[in-house]
């Protein structure tokens, strides 16, 4: 059995307490919303794009602790970087939480690796990637996605981990 | 009632018997839970190092051993085509088959055996319902009567019907407790009503629905009742000529008995007027390139080759059912519902959703301030199995404003030692997030 406990760490939890970025950015040239009809989880991604350069980022909605946290650490890490920066960190984390990615070889997650447990619980993982699959379509001006969207490159079958 | 759970009050898991008990009908008052464990070998698993608590009887019950039996013998000794051939073992097959059907027609008191329509379940049961029934008798602007504690697979193909025939979907409300606005469902009925399509017992929330007088009152205005079984036939006595509905659906897999298999009752003169549902062998008397024959009921509407060791395998469930006695099983299940409800509702941040007067085994709750699904992760790793999200019911979460709840869902067989366990668990999940 996948220990679950070790999914809910410390860190984990206490994004999901206190998220970071929460709300939406003002002025925002870039918004997407993100659906799970699976579960009914949905979140709202909006960021201020300066050139390439994510400026501001927010999101909001009502999810479990696991995308909470993964929306909240994902807002506090991708703020600052580039558009192509960012795409980078979308296909880790997605390759990290199917169990695609050595993550004993080079990646740019850093403490993002603590969602690495996802993998071991198919039914959880689409919890973990909904925001990162919300920033994907807000940064690709696609107003709004779902993970069951066939066609949508972040597309992750369930059981598929 | 009390004091029949006394021997389990510090029971541990029994492990796995693989001796079959055929148990003899007993009065409600002597079932021995800890017996009745012993035939289900499944239930002395550990989980996460934990014994097993299996809550999440709602969506799939467990196998006893003789069922177990039942099937193995089928696949070593009976196993042929059915309404096939001459030789023996087609034959054996064929009558073990409809054997079963008889099984089920008694369980459901039935008048007639061929009442009974083999499908793979609750789902294609209703289907068959609406294209059988419903795409040749609705016409524009008919109406259909639905609740709002529909099952998903009670829901969506009668909105398939009312797009392709422009009908109408009409639906009864419920109150904040779960329960069907009564005076809502007669004033919902129109000239134009055609079929009313109801849940007997809400998968979601557990509510009872006092079907037998909303049959009556749809069938004083000459309108048929669908009843959704599902969540019923494994926990009440249900009788077709005391209820008098025109249709009824359950499933095999939710009675102890194998997946893949269930029931359509159909009252024998609406079941003749209907279009077969599949086309194929075994549903014809006779086929030529200008004409083909429909065969007679159930045949017509058992196209092709049937899931015919599952059918064999709901008998010998039904079988193992009515020797425990529906009633002692009900009993037994109601007696820990009430001590569950109990014991949950002494935490502070749980809100039951569903409180009818009148439930079944399910006990749905959102905890404040916790996804549903952390809960079912962290309840896994105590070895708990509950359901968690909308349990293809989405109008219910709407109603109660949620998206989603925690869902645990009790069998015959489960104990106060395993509610005991829930509740812990939940005390972990609160402590996890708190």
């Amino acid at each position: 059995m996948a220990d679950s406990r070790s999914l809910y760490q410390e860190v984990i939890l206490d994004h999901n307490k206190k998220p970071r970025n929460y709300g939406t950015v003002e002025c925002a040239t870039h918004k997407a919303e993100g659906h799970n009809p699976l579960c009914g989880d949905h979140l709202s991604v909006t960021l201020a794009l300066d050139g390439e350069r994510i400026d501001a980022i927010a999101f909001k909605g009502e999810s479990c602790a696991i995308c909470k946290a993964s929306a909240s650490m994902m807002t506090a890490c991708v703020k600052g970087k580039t558009r192509a920066d960012a795409e980078t960190l979308i296909r880790e984390f997605r390759d990290m939480a199917t169990g695609k990615l050595d993550l004993a070889a080079g990646h740019h997650l850093g403490r993002l690796a603590v969602f690495a447990g996802v993998r071991d619980l198919p039914t959880r993982v689409k919890c973990a990637i909904l925001p990162w699959h919300t920033l994907h379509a807000a940064v690709n001006s696609i107003p709004t996605t779902s993970t069951e969207a066939e066609d949508d490159p972040m597309h992750a079958p369930i059981g598929g981990a | 009632m009390s004091g029949t759970m006394s021997g389990t009050m510090s029971g541990t898991m029994s492990g796995p018997a693989m001796s079959a008990t055929v148990l003899q009908a007993r009065p409600s008052a002597a079932f021995d839970v800890e017996r009745v464990r012993a035939d289900f070998p499944i239930l002395g698993l550990e989980v996460a190092g934990k014994p097993l608590a299996y809550l999440d009887n709602a969506a799939s019950s467990q196998m006893p051993q003789p069922v177990i039996e039942r099937l193995v013998r089928y696949r070593r000794t009976e196993h042929a085509n059915i309404h096939r051939a001459v030789h023996y073992l087609s034959e054996t097959a064929t009558r073990e088959y409809e054997e079963a059907r008889r099984k089920v027609q008694r369980f459901i008191n039935a008048r007639e055996d061929r009442e009974v329509i083999f499908t793979s379940g609750t789902t294609e049961s209703i289907n068959l319902v609406m294209h059988g029934y419903g795409r040749k008798f609705i016409t524009p602007g008919d109406e259909i009567v639905l609740t709002t504690l529909e099952h998903h697979s009670n829901i969506v193909p009668w909105q398939m019907l009312a797009e392709e025939k422009g009908a109408r979907l009409r639906v009864v409300p419920i109150n904040d407790a779960g329960e069907l606005l009564i005076d809502a469902y007669e004033k919902l009925f129109t000239d134009r009503t055609r079929l009313v399509c109801l849940t007997h017992v809400s998968n979601a929330l557990g509510t009872v629905n006092p079907v037998k007088p909303l049959v009556a009152f749809a069938h004083a205005r000459d309108v048929p009742v669908l009843l959704d079984g599902a969540q019923a036939a494994p926990h009440l006595k249900i009788d077709m000529q005391e209820l008098d509905c025109d249709f009824y659906a359950f499933s095999g897999h939710k009675l102890c008995g194998p997946t893949g298999i269930g029931v359509l009752y159909g009252k024998a003169e609406l079941l003749e007027e209907m279009r077969p549902f599949k086309g194929g062998g075994d549903m014809i008397l006779s086929v030529t390139f200008a004409k083909t024959l429909y065969n007679t009921i159930p045949q017509k509407f058992e196209a092709g080759t049937p899931p015919i060791a599952a059918a064999i395998g709901l008998g010998a469930a039904l079988d193992y059912l009515t020797a425990l006695g529906m009633e002692a099983i009900a009993a037994h299940e109601h007696e820990l519902l009430a001590y569950a409800t109990a014991e949950l509702c002494r935490l502070p941040g749980v809100r039951l959703i569903g409180t009818a007067r009148d439930k079944a085994a399910v006990l749905s709750f959102a905890l404040q301030g916790v996804h549903p699904h952390d809960v079912g992760t962290l309840l896994n790793e105590e070895g708990i199995a509950v359901r968690t999200g909308h349990h293809c019911a989405q109008p219910v979460m709407h109603r109660f404003g949620v998206p989603a709840t925690t869902r645990a869902s009790f069998a015959f067989y489960n104990t106060r030692s395993e509610v005991d366990a829930l509740v812990a668990g939940v005390r972990t999940v609160q402590k996890v997030f708190s």
